[in-house]
Order: structure tokens, then sequence, then C-alpha cells
């Protein structure tokens, strides 16, 4: 299997404080790797550089997505090259319906001349909001605007299945959601997974990792990866918490800012 | 020295017409001018009396205070009275090839095959094409320029003229009474609903001119309309003042709605007297969209005059560089029950400036009245500003005023989120800006909120980087 995803060395820094200390992780196609790790280590801010968000700057380091460096591009770009990230916390935009935000960002991808007819559209959209038990109001409804916080954790999910992308980033997509709507995001991501696409899932709890199934399970600490393994390593995060990794390494403040 | 031409961003409708005007008043207001006028359109002695009175108005009235900055507006330098035609086109194919050219460029024929109940448009001082639906007119419903209706209709037009803005009003007011050319009639008999809105497109065409429509609609007991009006102008290089007076009157149990889309030249002063009266039960909505111009000074009224009336302003303002758009509404409540909304947009870029100005009055007898005000604004850059004016005026105790009002920017999470799904900047910000002003474009019959986003989405290209 080829390298379809790699972050080599990858520093960034919030406001001048150095968050990602070096970051380097590489996931071939079809892979599922999850990063684990407490509250604090830089789980988001490797998301959120990786996408490009202007308030994180990236210092050093590449990351290369089908051997394109994807520091050279806008945001606009890395999400047309096949990058996407599930937000922790999604903005809403007032006045500006799901549908017709869905619909822009997918003849995006298709270009001018190539805009998709609105009844393939509806129907598609209609289709894996099914899928997501979704109620189809939400279609119509502003984005995110007014949703719960499982309700926008959905949405997100059903932006990646309609724009279908070769490297979804899901930032603690299981945070706020219940049981019943894990299992449904859960088998949204899974009805995903196929040979060309790649994941990499950004947890605290192993809970989701019993429903989507990672290959590879790396936790991370003040701002790189500390320890990879298979889901093994998941299970005795579970069962046994994070002191034995701190204590094996010498480490005592697992978050960043404390080299 | 000369003026300089404003800098200016690219403006879509900039083309002009070679169309030889058969009168031109040259510049410069005179009781001369205005006698020639009146004499030139075959007026009744009254109407020429009135717009004397109102030239002397004007002259005695000083400027506002306040406001925008019309220092570089000389009234000297304007020309009051341009006939484009001798004679008016009463079919589309008897109406001039070049003003036919100019309205092919806007679009209006293909306008007129879908939605157009009744189309007059003014081009110039007159209007010169105007047509109606034959199911209007067997109705009883009156759709003509007002100059016509001066001499078709003159009892009802003096019955009602100048009595919701009195030439007095204010100076603008005094010079469009005194040289009013064109605008709209409408007169609705009772009970009678229009159920297509009917629609008048403006266009002003002649360099330095001044274009003083005046419109007057008249919606009898328990009628309806919804008149609409969008205009566009073309570029100049010096600066062109258009003062309109616009008068309703909306009778017990009726409803008007009036709506504009103006995107004016950035050279343009655009000064406008909109007022309406509702009396007992009526209701009047103003939708008002403001785009261009170099300063906008205008504030729909509506007097809540009868027990119960209902006004409603929803409205936006787009201001870009060099531009001022001083806008917001008047709600006066003088009867019981009376409520009145108030939903104001604005949006600032490259240095342009909005300010809502709005006047919400209760007066003695307005016992139960509500009035609720709501002002948003969207700043786009740091260069650009915003100010929001409200005055208050309460003469009784049992009101209700919510006032509620907003100002924000385009934040850098949501532009990354829209971003991050693969839509450009503008595109991202297009789509931002198109979300806060979709409580108005929802409003619009479909084809003008079709050119409204079109306008929008010119106007904030060229808003990035």
């Amino acid at each position: 299997m080829s390298n379809l995803f790699e972050i080599k060395g990858l520093k960034s820094e919030i406001e001048g404080k150095e968050i990602l200390k070096g970051f380097d992780l590489t996931i071939k196609a079809g892979e599922v790797h999850a990063i684990m790790g407490p509250n604090g280590t830089g789980k988001s801010t490797l998301a959120s550089s990786i996408m490009g968000h202007p308030k994180y700057e990236v210092t050093e380091g590449q990351v290369f997505l089908n051997g394109e460096d994807v520091l050279e591009m806008g945001v606009d770009e890395r999400a047309l090259a096949g990058l996407f990230l599930a937000m922790q916390y999604p903005s809403e935009i007032t006045g500006v319906t799901n549908a017709d935000f869905l619909r822009s960002a997918i003849n995006a991808r298709r270009g001018e001349g190539n805009e998709i007819s609105l009844i393939k559209f509806v129907r598609q959209m209609e289709g894996k909001m099914k899928e997501l038990e979704m109620n189809p109001e939400f279609m119509h409804r502003y984005l995110n605007e007014g949703f719960s916080g499982g309700e926008k954790k959905r949405n997100e999910i059903l932006q990646m299945m309609l724009l279908e992308p070769k490297l979804v980033i899901l930032d603690e997509i299981d945070s706020g959601l219940d049981i019943d709507a894990l299992k449904i995001v859960a088998a949204g991501v899974n009805a995903m997974r196929s040979e060309e696409r790649s994941f990499l899932i950004i947890t605290h709890y192993q809970r989701l990792l019993n429903y989507i199934k990672p290959d590879h399970v790396h936790v991370m600490m003040q701002g790189r990866i500390v320890r990879s393994g298979g889901p093994e390593l998941a299970e005795r995060l579970e069962a046994e918490g994070y002191e034995w990794i701190k204590e094996e390494l010498g480490i005592v403040d697992e978050t960043v800012g404390q080299a | 020295m000369a003026k300089q031409m404003p800098d200016m961003e690219e403006y879509q409708y900039g083309f002009r017409d070679e169309h030889k005007a058969v009168f031109q008043s040259g510049k410069g207001l005179t009781p001369e001018i205005v006698r020639t006028i009146s004499e030139m359109k075959g007026e009744p002695e009254w109407m020429l009396n009135f717009r004397l009175k109102s030239l002397e108005q004007f002259y005695k009235m000083s400027m506002p205070t306040w406001g925008g900055d019309m220092d570089e507006l000389d009234f000297n330098d304007i020309q009051y009275y341009v006939k484009p035609s001798e004679r008016q086109g009463k079919t589309w194919e008897e109406v001039p090839e070049e003003i036919k050219a100019t309205f092919d460029k806007l679009g209006i024929p293909e306008a007129e095959q879908k939605f157009l109940a009744g189309v007059s448009a003014q081009y110039e001082s007159e209007v010169v094409y105007h047509s109606m639906q034959a199911d209007l007119e067997a109705q009883g419903v009156i759709f003509t320029d007002t100059d016509t209706a001066l001499r078709e209709h003159p009892e009802i037009l003096k019955e009602y003229f100048a009595t919701v803005v009195p030439a007095a009003d204010n100076k603008f007011a005094a010079l469009n009474s005194a040289v009013w050319s064109g605008g709209s009639f409408i007169y609705v008999p009772k009970g009678v609903k229009c159920e297509i809105p009917l629609q008048a497109y403006f266009r002003i065409n002649s360099e330095n001119m001044g274009q003083f429509e005046r419109t007057l609609i008249i919606a009898d007991e328990g009628s309806f309309v919804h008149y609409v009006e969008g205009c566009t102008a073309p570029v100049y290089s010096t600066n062109s003042l258009h003062s309109a007076v616009v008068e309703i009157i909306v009778k017990k149990d009726a409803r008007v709605r009036y709506t504009t889309i103006q995107n004016w030249a950035p050279n343009i002063y655009n000064l406008v007297t909109k007022r309406a009266v509702a009396e007992e039960n009526a209701t009047m909505e103003w939708v008002d969209g403001n785009i261009g111009s170099k300063l906008t000074m205008k504030y729909p009224a509506v007097i809540l005059k009868g027990r119960g009336a209902k006004g409603m302003v929803l409205s936006i303002a787009v201001a870009g560089k060099g531009q001022h758009q001083d806008a917001g509404a008047k709600m006066i409540h003088l009867a019981p029950d009376t409520t009145s909304t108030i939903v104001s947009k604005s949006i600032s870029k490259h240095g342009g400036k909005v300010t809502y100005r709005g006047l919400a009055s209760f007066g003695r007898n307005a016992e139960g009245a509500k009035a609720n005000i709501k002002c948003d604004t969207l700043i786009l850059d740091n260069l650009s500003t915003s100010d929001t004016i409200p005055y208050n005026e309460i003469f009784n105790d049992n009101v209700t005023l919510e006032h509620e009002a907003t100002v924000s920017k385009v934040s850098e999470d949501q532009l990354f989120y829209l971003m991050s799904r693969g839509l450009s900047e503008a595109e991202a910000t297009q789509m931002i800006v198109m979300g806060f002003i979709e409580p108005f474009t929802k409003e619009l019959p479909m084809e003008y909120a079709v050119e409204m986003n079109r306008l929008i989405k010119f106007e904030m290209e060229g808003s990035i980087g």
C-alpha cells in the first residue's frame, strides 16, 4: 500500500506558543489511525494545523497528501485536494441553508459547467441523511444554527459522506454524543471506509474505537506521538488510563508548554 | 478646478447609450425653468402654482445639518428637466430603438414576459413605456406615470398629491415638488387585490441630470397592491442627484407593499422622501434595498394613523469605497394598538460607511402600541464603519418599544469552516453576506431575489485581499 498521507516534523504554534513539537505520522491508503491522549496535549491543534486554520502558524515540517505538500495550499485548496476535517465545534452560518451550502461545496469540486443537478443532489443528500437518521428538515435549516451538539456532529459526517474526501480527520467526533448517536455516526464512517480512503480519528476515549476499528493507535503527549500500537493499545488505555505511559517515559506533565 | 471623477469600483451597468433628448432644460434652477417644465407638460394652473410655491420653499429652506456630507452637491450644476421623446410608447415596438437597447441591457422585455403585470420604465425624466395587463384594467386599477395621471385623473391626483409629503417637509421634498417629473401613479379601488406585483424600472441617463420622480399610490379600503421598483444608473464623471418623493395612502383594511432595489453608480446623491399613511387596520410594508450611490439619505416612514394599523420597514444598505448609506426608517404611532417592525441590515466594505438612523414615535393616543427595531451591521474590513442612531419619542406610558442592534465582522472561524469544505475565500465571504441579508432577499419577488443575489455577488467580488 502506498503512503497516502505523511506528516514530517510538524511544528505549530498559536499566539507565539509552540503546541506541536515535531509531529511525525504516516498513513497508508485505506488505513484508520486513532490519536488518543489527555486534554491539552495538542490533538486539536494537529487537526487545525493540517487543515490550515489561520490562528495556527506552522513553523516547521511538511504534510503530504498523495505526495503533494498541503502546507503550500490555501484552506480551500486543501479541501479540494481531498482533505476533510470534521470539526469539534463547527461554525454556525445564519441565512445559509444546509442544502445550499453543501451543493456549493460539491460544485466547488465539480467545477464550472459541470454542476450537479438539483434533483440528483437532493436525492443524494436525502439518502445520506436517512442513513444518519437525520430529520429531513435539517436540509433546509440554516447551517448548524440551533443544532444540538449531536446534530452538529451528524451534520459533519453528512458533509463527509457527500464530499467523499481522501483523508478524513475526525476531531472529537464522539464528544457530546449519546450511545445511539455514536453508533449511527460510527456506521456512517464505516460505510465510507475503502481501499482509497484513510481516516485520522482524534479522541479522548476508547469508546468510539469499539465501533470504528482502528488499524493503528497513537498516544499523543507534549505535542508529539509518544507511543504507537494496534487496537490493543487503546484497550489498555481504557482499562489503565495514561499514567503507565507517563511513568514509562518519565513524563510528569503530559500537556504542552512544559517541555 | 475640474471636479475629480470619484474613485469607482467597476460598475456593471456603466454603459451609456447615444439617445439625444428632445428638450434639455440646461443647468440651474429658476422660476423660468419651472414655468417651462410645467408649460411643456401642459399642466393645469394649480400644479404650476404648486411648483412655484415649492420653489420658493426650496430657496428658503436650509440644507440638513445632519446625515451625510453634501458639500460637493451644487444645485446650479444640475439639469432639472430632460424630455427624452415627444410621445410615450404604448407598445414595446413603438419605443425608440436606442432606449430599447438600454432596456435590453437591463433585461426588461424578458422579465416582462414572465412576471410583469405592468411595466412603467422611467427613462430620464419621462415615462416612455408603460403597459398594463388587461385584467388589472378591468378591475379598475389605474397604473400610469404621474404626468399622465395629472392629465387623465386630475381629481384623484389633486385630492391626494402632496398630502403625505408636503413641499415644506424638507429641502429635497421642496425641490422635488418644484421640478418633479415622471414617477408612478397607482390607484387600487375598494376591495381589489392585485395578485401580481406592479413594476417600474428607473434609470438616470443624462449627465448631471437630476431625476425627480414623484410617486403616488392610493390603496382604497380593503385593497392590496405590491409595487416593485428597481433602479440602475450609468457611470458619470460629475455628481448626479436623485431626489424622489413617494407618497402612499393605505386606507382602512388595505395593504401596500413597496419594494425597491436601488443600485446607484458611486457618484449619485440619492436623497429620497418616502412616506405612507396607514389608516385603521391597514398595513404598509417598505422593502428597501440600497446599493451604491455616493450618499443615500432615505428613511421610509409610516404614519400609523388608524387603530390597529401596522407598519414594516425591511431594509438593506451596502456601502463600498467612498460611499455613505445614511438610511433607516420612521414609525409614527398616532393611534391605539398600532404596531411596527423595523429590520435594518447594513454592510460596509472598502472603507464604506453605513448609518442607521431611525425614529420610533408614540403620540398621546398610541395606547397599547408596539414597536420592534432590529439593526444588524456586518463590517467586512477594518477600513469600514457603522453607526446606529435611534431616536425615540414617547408620549404615552402604555407602549412597548424593543430595540436590538448588533455589529459583527465576518469571523475567521466561519471563513475557515466554509473554506475547509472547498469554497474559495470570495465564495465563503459571499455566502456569509448572502446569509446575512437573507431575511431581506426572501421577501423579494423571485426575479428580484435572483437579481439581488447577482448584485451582491458582483459587489463582493474584489472584496477579498
